[in-house]
């Protein structure tokens, strides 16, 4: 479980996170949504500790986490693992290095128990035999797939993703959505991912946060969320032509 | 101004210290001089006997006095390429290239969150991408310019030789004439700063971009830009300093 309480943070005047509190479940997909310059990715920042906020804490299961020196926050950060906007691979490393690089950064396992976890990884996002290939050689989705891989590579018991399906076809991103709610509740990991996708909000949204100018303005669950009678987010459920015939 | 002077100190205050995995650290050590080492050799060696040669011949040329030795000419060029030609010339030469090259990658690593991944897991960025840089250029680039000497003082032999300037024996006449030994150190002590500065100022640049793609190649140019004046400022002052 991840809570943040009372979170602010601004740049310069402008004002990007107000007062924000909420409660991520362990074993359940938590999801973030909103426009885009709602400030998604900023609370996640100020979660995975990249960004430090003007006012309230962060806790992981009770420990604090935010305003930590670095060499206090290690304990926890072993425990995070983090899907990037862009992937964020290391492209002067093949996909085998990649994934890694956690385990060689953080675990004491001979070559070959990491071997062995690098395949076990690249198979759970149905990439096996891609171990060597090079970054550049990857297609969007096959990156972001390598991502999760390094992301869950160490067993993570926090799993962060900013968009994890932004940029790919719709199959492609539906692929990435199930793999993931299915990593979350196989190892029981508290996953919070950040969308502006409609279409994966209904399928894993099993927990809901609404930002909206910085305020998290609605909490819910999918089924919840077609029902609402907030007026801004349903301005954002049914931003689209289709969902609005849907509807 | 200041502040960004401040920002630096700061910067390589995260980078130089001691790696927490040595083994990584020699890996990563490995592929920098792989990467910014060897593949300057080439272009150094072709410079080097280039300006060699066009030393020796203004040499020869400005000298053409019947009371100056012809050994003079060697001298003078020996001196030149020791003292300024290798060291500074070379180096500013290799800002451009290292600077530009160490600038984009970690400027492409930033815009791209590669830094930020090393971050969220709780590794010291600066340390395990700067130093292996910094430490590679400290190590190699002396090397580069040892070897740079050489083949200009070649490339001044090469030039009498074909262009009939003076015989090739009285240019190495004037090669073995009047050496001190400590021109060589005060090379050394020279490049050692320079390489410094060019892997230290590109990182810095390239670890701050902010933004996109145009950014990473603002950076690029700036590494170089930012990294030669640096270079040629204080190799006024060491100069002034170590040879007064
Ligand atoms: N480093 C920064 N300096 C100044 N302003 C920033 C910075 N980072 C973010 N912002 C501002 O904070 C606001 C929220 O940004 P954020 O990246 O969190 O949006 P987002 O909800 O993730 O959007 P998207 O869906 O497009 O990714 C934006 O208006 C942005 O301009
Ligand atoms: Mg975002």
């Amino acid at each position: 479980m991840i809570r943040i309480e009372n979170v602010s943070k601004s740049f310069g005047d402008k004002k990007v996170l107000k007062n924000v509190s909420a409660e991520f479940e362990q074993g359940k997909t938590n999801l973030i949504i909103g426009q885009s310059g709602s400030g998604k990715t900023i609370m996640m920042s100020i979660c995975t500790g990249l960004v430090e906020p003007d006012e309230g804490e962060v806790f992981f299961n009770d420990r604090r986490f935010s305003n930590l020196p670095e060499r206090k926050r290690r304990d926890i950060r072993k425990e995070m693992g983090v899907l990037f906007q862009g992937g964020a691979l290391f492209d002067s490393m093949n996909v085998e290095e990649n994934v890694m690089f956690p385990l060689n950064m953080f675990t004491k396992m001979s070559y070959k128990d990491k071997l062995d976890r690098v395949d076990f990884c690249l198979k759970r996002v149905n990439l096996e035999n891609s171990n060597k290939l090079k970054t550049k050689e990857l297609s969007g989705g096959m990156m972001k797939r390598v991502a999760i891989a390094r992301a869950i590579a160490n067993n993570p018991k926090y799993l962060f993703c900013d968009e994890p399906n932004s940029g790919l076809d719709p199959k492609t991103s539906e692929l990435i959505d199930a793999l993931i709610s299915e990593i979350t509740e196989e190892y029981n990991i508290t996953t919070i991912i950040n969308t502006h996708d409609m279409n994966s909000v209904i399928k894993i949204g099993q927990r809901i946060n609404f930002l909206y100018r910085g305020q998290l303005w609605w909490k819910g669950d999918k089924n919840s969320i077609l029902t609402t009678e907030n007026k801004e987010l349903q301005e954002f459920v049914f931003a689209t032509e289709l969902t609005r015939r849907l509807r | 101004m200041l502040r960004k002077i401040g920002d630096y100190v700061i910067l390589m205050g995260q980078a130089l210290r001691r790696p927490p995995k040595f083994s990584i650290f020699r890996r990563q050590l490995v592929h920098e001089f792989y990467s910014l080492g060897v593949t300057s050799f080439l272009i150094v060696a072709i410079l080097s006997v280039f300006v060699g040669a066009v030393a020796a011949i203004l040499v020869a040329y400005n000298i053409d006095n019947p009371l100056l030795p012809d050994l003079m000419i060697g001298f003078v060029t020996r001196q030149m390429v020791i003292q300024e030609f290798s060291p500074t010339i070379i180096c500013i030469i290799l800002a451009g290239k290292l600077g530009s090259q160490i600038a984009s990658e970690l400027g492409t690593m930033r815009v791209t969150q590669q830094i930020d991944a090393l971050q969220v897991m709780g590794i010291n960025a600066a340390n395990y991408l700067i130093m292996p840089k910094i430490i590679a250029c400290l190590l190699f680039i002396p090397v580069l310019i040892i070897f740079s000497i050489f083949l200009g003082i070649y490339g001044g032999y090469v030039a009498c030789d074909i262009l009939n300037i003076i015989s090739t024996e009285d240019y190495v006449l004037g090669l073995r004439s009047w050496f001190d030994p400590w021109t060589v150190t005060f090379a050394l002590i020279k490049t050692v700063v320079f390489s410094f500065i060019i892997a230290s100022v590109s990182s810095f640049i390239g670890y701050n971009v902010n933004g996109g793609s145009v950014e990473v190649g603002k950076a690029s140019t700036d590494g170089v830009v930012y990294s030669s004046i640096l270079i040629i400022f204080f190799d006024l002052i060491l100069t002034q300093m170590l040879l007064s």
